[in-house]
């Protein structure tokens, strides 16, 4: 049987590791490449890197971590955020990435989820969702969570899938940052709409909020940050009450 | 020193660089005077059956792969894995190098496809060799899989259905999960097979 993912992700600003708390305030935290290799050597079974460089240097800084990422790790990785053409996939992609994350982009231009797909194969393109809770329904939304895009996330959820997305990470703009565990209503609604692997984001602040993740919803992976870089807590502390609680993981 | 074969199919810095950790010296090459000069041969491969296989014909590697085979450890990664059948049903039918009987066409699961993630090895007891990596978990991204006879599975995996992960024909080696991103055990199993493959060759000599 398929394990379970547990997945750490790095914020990189100008190529250092930042956090923020519901995206506004920004912590320093240190070196991409470093930590990765760190988390991948403790267990994590994925790493995704998101790039919240707003200049060109910060981006090409982001293609020397992600060479060097991929000589220095040996899981898989992600990377998102500033991936906005069909170029900057194949730029990341040829650099050693082994897939790339499109979010407000593919919203702006569904085709680049599409062409991605035919270009790389789905299983190199992940849609990332930013959803947060309306009246009537969950909207997507962009810029950090400041725009609302008026579209229903579950909709786009399943137009990400049948454009040929392999993966969706789905990130709750309610829960992100505040550590009171996943959006669970949320998680379960869009894996029950789809029929590719949905990662789980946004409120993790304990191993518990993990477990609870994946016995209350059939989500494939789920996706933390602060948790671990802080050091509150180990992957293998993670992985460890995963295994108490019967989730099926990789022990590595 | 590995040769591994470029016929450009993306990245293949990460199967290198798990070489490497290995202590073999890898070429990224696509000439026969540099694939004499290698121990084993690995054809990577990303994307689908149906692009591979048109660029293997287009570069004229086709003739060559197959002498390779006939004499040198052949080693196939994730999609070079599925190339070693005789075809492939990923966007149309296409012919496969035939290395190893079979074809390769869609898992039939109810779970989600592509099957993505870490997976555990179900070793069969016809290939010693492999016993120790039984039960470990190696990372899979796909949606197609080798329909192969038993004989040739040295390891599967369980996925709604079973997925051959490892297949071995004599010196002729598929691996359909990515061992350069499966952390430590993805290189122990790489080096198993390059045992393995090479174990073949030297039996085959010393008929």
């Amino acid at each position: 049987m398929i394990a379970k993912r547990i997945i750490p992700c790095l914020d990189v600003k100008d190529g250092t590791v930042v956090k923020g708390t519901n995206f506004v305030s920004l912590r320093e935290l240190g070196d991409p490449v470093a930590m990765a290799a760190a988390y991948s050597k403790s267990g994590a079974d994925e790493i995704v890197f998101l790039d919240i460089s707003a200049t060109h240097e910060g981006r090409s800084t982001m293609m020397d971590i992600v060479r060097q990422t991929a000589l220095h790790v040996f899981v898989p990785f992600t990377v998102g955020g500033g991936v906005r053409t069909i170029e900057d996939m194949k730029a990341m992609l040829q650099a050693g990435a082994d897939k790339v994350a499109v979010n407000s982009a593919a919203v702006a231009d569904p085709e680049l989820i599409t062409k991605g797909a035919e270009k790389f194969g789905s299983q190199c393109i992940v849609v990332a969702i930013d959803a947060k809770r309306f009246d009537d329904g969950w909207h997507v939304v962009t810029h950090g969570g400041r725009k609302d895009t008026g579209i229903d996330a579950i909709e786009w959820a399943k137009e990400a899938e049948a454009r040929g997305a392999g993966e969706i990470l789905l990130t709750s703009m309610d829960a992100d940052g505040v550590k009171t565990g996943y959006d669970l209503p949320l998680t379960k609604v869009i894996v029950e709409q789809v029929r590719i692997p949905v990662i789980a984001s946004g409120g993790c602040g304990s191993p518990e909020h993990i477990t609870e993740v994946f016995q209350e919803t059939n989500v494939s992976a789920a996706l933390a940050a602060s948790i671990f870089h802080d050091k509150t807590f180990s992957i293998e502390e993670v992985k460890q009450s995963c295994h108490q609680e019967g989730v099926r993981i990789r022990e590595a | 020193m590995i040769a591994i074969v470029d016929y450009g199919v993306g990245n293949v810095a990460s199967v290198a660089n798990a070489c490497k950790q290995l202590g073999y010296e890898t070429i990224l090459t696509d000439k026969k005077e540099e694939f004499e000069q290698a121990t084993h041969i690995i054809l990577p491969g990303v994307g689908s059956f149906r692009a591979a296989m048109e660029e293997i014909e287009r570069r004229n590697l086709h003739g060559l792969l197959l002498d390779l085979a006939a004499r040198k450890p052949f080693i196939g990664i994730c999609v070079g894995m599925q190339l070693l059948f005789e075809k492939g049903f990923e966007h149309g039918e296409t012919e496969g190098l035939g290395l190893i009987p079979g074809m390769v066409a869609k898992i039939k699961t109810s779970y989600l496809l592509p099957h993505i993630g870490w997976n555990a090895l179900e070793v069969t007891d016809r290939f010693p060799t492999y016993t120790k990596h039984d039960g470990k978990h190696v990372y899979f991204v796909h949606s197609y899989q080798a329909y192969t006879s038993e004989e040739y599975i040295v390891a599967s995996t369980e996925y709604g259905t079973n997925i051959p992960a490892i297949v071995q024909k004599d010196n002729i080696c598929g691996i359909q999960f990515h061992p350069e991103k499966s952390e430590k055990i993805g290189q122990l199993l790489l080096q198993s097979v390059f045992e393995s493959s090479q174990q073949a060759i030297s039996k085959e000599e010393s008929k």
